[in-house]
């Protein structure tokens, strides 16, 4: 389905041992015969950024939209870049890509160094930019064409490719068509087309399902995953949706102000929240009062609050807690006529962390 | 050379797109005409006055190859913001490509398209009455080329800096109206009074129109003529260098 001529093979291990590659199995590890371990997969570095500041001058102001970011993205991740709009992805996503200078800091983003060898960068990198990449009268394959031999692709070879790439991401007959006369979902597919033309072994997606409706956001999500699985790419995207980056990520990087705040898989961010949160709802408020007590002896249980004949406390693990809770109750001859465990957003743990909701 | 190769890539592309779309370039073309059929005729009456030198097409159409040079490149900004709206222009930005050449290969596009409306309307003005050497010609074409170059190169410029059109069209039209008015594109500086020829010395292009009516009226001695070439191209250089930094400088 996919060409996989010439990614790096330190790339290839990194997911060779639990992911299947596409019907041709021209994929498989190398070395097989033992599972790939942690500090194999560390080897490779895609992303490593140290104190990378970007700073505007505006009216004799200078205004620091990165304040010193350090970021590490390793081969084969998809890492996702989550923080409210302003927050400075989309400057970090720029410098990273070469189109924006850092004010300063440094970063080797696959395998050349940012500064001293920006073309080898965009050599190796994709972009796909909110903003779009094609021309609404242009032809899908003059574009594909035409952007492929800046990389010097020949025009059989970009061809070639291009129609593969465009089978793959369920867009096999728009080759003729122009790319207005496209769906949002399939021009935001086409981008991604565009941006992996010379087959990069990283991509930058810069808010990749804004202004789609939900079917495409879950198709282009798919797709996405794909990218990494069949091909072994590794996916830098931003987003504002916390859907997107749960759903997506291997890793989140969250951005507030110019500054990371936390970093970590989506579950080990959300327990970062003060935990699950049990409701109970029981017969009256005297049954309430009771529960409340029972609840609170609960392996790190905060103070429930009540109200009329509910209840609601936090505890770390509430899928471990609530049977336990239960059989208190029933114990005690108290009979809970409802009753919800609420794991954590990360909407709750930007919240937590900034103290101000994604939605602002 | 990756500069060329790349230019000619963006060329091409920019080119392909032009054509699909060949109205803009007949509209492009629609103004010059315009003046020639519905101004052209007042002036055989004036070119009786002293001042004149030559025929009234002999003034009349060097004013309008370089008015067309002028405003077709000034205007071609517009078409840079919407293709760096539409996200093009940062994906060619993301390429290996010499960045240079994104700007140099929309500018050459321009130039061909100039150069073509340039063709058609020396076509008109041969309808209508214009008797100038085939070589007359030719220099023509090339000083209006040069122009379009030059005028291209800071639209787009301006446009790729601005990213607005809103702050692109105060500047052209600001850019546009001293030039037209004190270059006697329309009717020759001579008929002026002293101080509006004096003003007009300052203006380069009243001599790029000056060396082009010379060249039309087979005069090759008159050093205008090399002084307007000269000017023209130094107009080029200048505006390749503020189209060249302006590009670098998008990353800064």
């Amino acid at each position: 389905m996919f060409e996989h001529g010439d990614v790096d093979a330190a790339q290839l291990t990194v997911r060779g041992a639990q992911t299947t590659y596409g019907a041709a199995g021209a994929f498989r590890p190398v070395r097989s015969g033992r599972n790939w371990r942690h500090e194999d997969i560390m080897a490779a570095t895609m992303i490593e950024a140290h104190g990378l500041k970007r700073t505007y001058k505006a009216r004799g102001k200078s205004i620091e939209a990165v304040r010193g970011i350090d970021l590490k993205v390793d081969a084969g991740e998809i890492v996702g870049f989550l923080g409210p709009n302003g927050a400075g992805k989309t400057t970090t996503l720029k410098m990273l890509c070469t189109l924006l200078t850092p004010t300063g800091g440094s970063a080797t983003v696959a395998g050349s160094d940012l500064r001293k060898d920006s073309v080898g960068v965009r050599r190796r990198i994709g972009y796909v930019s909110q903003a779009g990449s094609t021309s609404g009268e242009a032809v899908v394959g003059d574009e594909i064409i035409s952007h492929a031999r800046l990389y010097g692709i020949d025009r059989a070879t970009s061809t070639k490719r291009g129609q593969e790439l465009l089978t793959a991401l369920d867009l096999s007959d728009v080759w003729s068509r122009t790319c207005g006369s496209l769906s949002g979902g399939q021009r935001r597919r086409l981008d991604i087309v565009m941006g992996l033309i010379h087959q990069p072994s990283l991509v930058f997606l810069d808010e990749p399902s804004t202004g789609l409706d939900p079917q495409s956001r879950a198709n282009l999500w798919t797709h996405i995953r794909k990218l990494r699985d069949e091909l072994g790419t590794t996916v830098f995207l931003t987003t504002h949706y916390m859907d997107e980056a749960d759903s997506l990520s291997d890793r989140i990087l969250i951005i507030d102000n110019g500054t990371i705040v936390a970093e970590g898989t989506p579950a080990e961010l959300k327990k970062r929240v003060s935990g699950d949160a049990i409701t109970l709802v029981l017969r009256h408020e005297e049954d309430a009062k009771r529960a409340a007590d029972i609840a609170a002896r609960l392996d790190g249980a905060d103070k429930p609050g009540i109200e009329a004949n509910r209840v609601w406390l936090h505890v770390p693990d509430g899928g471990r807690a609530l049977p336990v809770l239960l059989a208190d109750l029933t114990k005690a001859g108290i009979d809970a006529i409802g009753v919800d465990v609420n794991r954590p957003t990360l909407d709750d743990v930007f919240l937590t962390l900034t103290g101000k909701s994604l939605r602002d | 050379m990756t500069f060329f190769r790349d230019t000619w890539i963006i060329f091409l592309r920019a080119m392909r797109l032009s054509l699909r779309q060949p109205m803009w370039v007949l509209i492009g073309l629609l103004q010059p005409i315009l003046y020639l059929t519905l101004f052209g005729p007042l002036l055989q009456n004036i070119a009786a006055t002293s001042g004149f030198q030559g025929d009234a097409w002999q003034v009349f159409v060097p004013g309008l190859l370089v008015q067309l040079g002028i405003f077709g490149g000034l205007f071609v900004g517009f078409g840079i913001i919407a293709e760096w709206r539409s996200g093009v222009i940062d994906r060619q930005l993301v390429t290996p490509a010499a960045r240079t050449a994104i700007i140099t290969g929309r500018t050459l596009r321009d130039v061909v398209v100039i150069t073509v409306q340039a063709i058609v309307l020396c076509g008109c003005a041969y309808l209508m009455g214009l008797r100038v050497p085939l070589g007359a010609f030719l220099i023509g074409l090339i000083l209006v080329a040069l122009l379009g170059a030059a005028f291209s190169f800071i639209s787009n410029a301006i446009g790729i800096a601005t990213k607005s059109e809103d702050a692109l069209a105060p500047m052209v039209n600001t850019l546009a109206l001293p030039i037209l008015l004190l270059s006697g594109i329309l009717l020759p500086m001579s008929i002026a009074p002293q101080w509006l020829q004096i003003a007009s010395n300052f203006n380069p292009f009243k001599h790029i129109v000056e060396a082009l009516r010379a060249v039309f009226r087979s005069d090759f001695s008159d050093p205008i003529v090399w002084i307007g070439t000269l000017l023209a191209i130094v107009l080029v250089v200048l505006g390749a260098w503020v189209g060249a930094n302006t590009l670098k400088a998008q990353t800064r």
